[in-house]
């Protein structure tokens, strides 16, 4: 345990030091306020107060922007220490290989957790100060908050992974970009086409709504606009694509994703000869 | 002493390449033992095994009583890498207290470690504004952390100024002398010659020679020099009736075997006033390097 901790400690403070918490939680903040100003007034009436609208479109913006700050945060972790030559002399040391990673993800974690936590809460701040009623949908936002880093770790596992399996460090950076694009923005796209395709079919009414939850994003999005929906009264045309799927689903998803990553890094990892 | 490092029989391939093949060897406590040979002859590959970074594919490897990679044996165990990097943002002071952590030490001993290599005034400094050469200090600060029953260094001296060379050997000295073993690996070759218990050479993947400086000389009986200094002009005479070589005009150079040292420095006295100066000159470890590494050279030696 004091290993881990050690590592994280460490890890930390390198990512203090390179400012990499000050510009994750800037940019979250900076969005978070932007959406929250623009989205105001297009609110329109609804029964919902001004925080729940504030969640539902601070989902679109979590579903874009954490797997990015996450996978930027991660995808030098273990191949960029290799390249500068920091890592042989820690493997030398009395720390099982699980533990570097360990260490590492959870210095990533907590600046994930710091950042969506300061991003998301700025806007409840901003709304509150602006006079708005923040008595209720402070749960949306929470949801909002824990599910945004839940959506953050699986994406940190994703990068770890790319770091330890990527040669070169612009190879990483490619293959996180890469998948960033592919697994944030065009599943989305694919499915969406599929369900258009369908229109209405077997694939719309049977696959559909479980590769919906398969995918960590769609998970993410899903999870907090059902909830979201219910209290809005305004039909966001999520409801009925999921008929039949477990209210858990999305959730599982994402704890079973990070998981598999987890392993999956652990197990490169540990083959890796310096 | 007892022994520190037992290898038999082990191997280790990459792919189709045999880097390392049925290697034997023991290493005990307060021994330093420089580990030679062209690039690519194993030299890292062992190294690398014997720090449980990798593993072999044949044979029995103990550091300390254990396997390399026991929880137990890696704190005893330093290694200073080649070219030793560490983390530009942070401090000197943090870096190594990160490492003391890992290694299970106690965190008190920071400034006197930083004292001993002569970063103590750099303690608070970020690593980023140190010089190449304390940087270097660094790497070797993080290997007297605990009391290191084997230290591991991989062509440790390779870019370091004088002044931190002699340090970095009088600090492997006072480890040796604690009773620490000490494997260097370099090609440096007349700063290990005096400085080494023994002598290890490899050549593709195999021991070509093991043992004392005095040992490998005697049994590579590679010519011992003689050079005599006479008058200028008289050297062409004298190395025609001496059976020697004539390296200019006040120069000649004798070889014989070890064993004929003491007869061919007689003849050479009894030339009497002529001679001005003697020098001996026994095979340097550059000689007994080039020997080895030879092919067909020295395999299969008896070590």
């Amino acid at each position: 345990m004091s290993a881990i901790a050690n590592v994280a400690g460490l890890e930390f403070r390198i990512a203090f030091r390179n400012r990499w918490i000050v510009t994750a939680i800037s940019i979250m903040t900076l969005l978070s306020l932007i959406l929250v100003f623009a989205g105001s007034a297009a609110s329109g009436t609804t029964s919902a107060g001004p925080l729940t609208v504030a969640a539902s479109s601070l989902a679109t913006l979590c579903v874009y922007l954490v797997p990015l700050l996450a996978l930027l945060l991660s995808y030098d972790a273990i191949g960029g220490e290799v390249d500068r030559g920091t890592l042989p002399l820690v493997m030398t040391c009395p720390v099982r290989r699980w533990q570097i990673i360990a260490g590492k993800f959870v210095a990533q974690a907590i600046v994930v957790v710091i950042a969506v936590g300061i991003g998301i809460g700025s806007a409840v701040v901003a709304i509150a100060v602006g006079g708005g009623d923040i008595s209720t949908g402070l749960g949306d936002i929470f949801r909002l908050q824990w599910t945004a880093v839940l959506l953050g770790l699986v994406f940190l596992a994703v990068g770890n992974l790319i770091s330890v399996t990527a040669r070169q460090p612009a190879a990483a950076a490619s293959l996180a970009v890469g998948v960033w694009i592919v697994v944030v923005v065009m599943v989305d796209v694919a499915l969406l086409g599929a369900v258009v395709a369908d229109d209405g079919g077997v694939f719309t009414k049977t696959v559909f709504p479980w590769l919906l939850a398969f995918s960590p994003t769609d998970a993410f999005r899903l999870f907090n606009l059902l909830a979201i929906e219910a209290q809005m009264e305004s039909n966001l045309a999520v409801a009925p694509l999921t008929l039949g799927l477990p209210a858990f689903a999305p959730i599982a998803t994402l704890i079973g994703w990070l998981v598999v990553l987890l392993a999956a890094t652990v197990a490169v990892f540990r083959r890796i000869e310096p | 002493m007892s022994d520190v490092v037992t290898l038999a029989g082990v191997s280790r391939s990459y792919g189709d390449i045999l880097a390392l093949s049925d290697i034997d060897l023991t290493v005990s406590g307060g021994q330093r033992l420089a580990l030679l040979g062209h690039n690519g002859a194993g030299k890292t590959t062992l190294l690398k095994l014997v720090l449980g970074l990798i593993r072999p594919d044949r044979g029995r490897l103990t550091v300390l009583g254990g396997a390399p990679d026991d929880a137990g044996v890696r704190p005893q165990v330093a290694y200073l890498p080649e070219n030793v990097a560490f983390h530009k943002a942070l401090s000197v002071r943090e870096q190594l207290d990160f490492f003391i952590r890992l290694k299970k030490g106690n965190r008190g001993e920071g400034p006197a470690i930083l004292e001993r290599v002569g970063l103590a005034n750099a303690a608070r400094r970020r690593i980023a504004t140190l010089s190449k050469g304390m940087r270097q200090r660094l790497g070797l600060a993080q290997i007297l952390i605990g009391q290191p029953k084997l230290v591991i260094l991989d062509e440790p001296t390779s870019g370091l100024d004088p002044v931190s060379r002699e340090l970095f050997y009088e600090i492997i000295a006072e480890l040796a002398g604690n009773g620490a073993a000490i494997i260097q690996s370099s090609h440096a070759l007349t700063e290990v010659e005096a400085r080494s218990d023994r002598i290890v050479i490899l050549r593709e993947g195999h021991i070509v020679a093991d043992g004392r400086m005095a040992e490998l000389r005697a049994r590579s009986r590679i010519p011992i020099r003689i050079r005599v200094h006479v008058p200028q002009d008289t050297a062409d005479d004298l190395a025609a009736r001496m059976d020697a070589k004539r390296i200019n005009g006040a120069v000649v150079e004798l070889t014989c075997a070890a064993e004929d040292k003491v007869r061919r420095l007689a003849d050479v006295t009894a030339l009497g006033a002529v001679v001005e100066d003697i020098d001996v000159v026994p095979p340097s470890l550059e000689d007994i390097y080039r020997f080895y590494s030879r092919p067909d050279e020295g395999r299969g030696e008896p070590s």
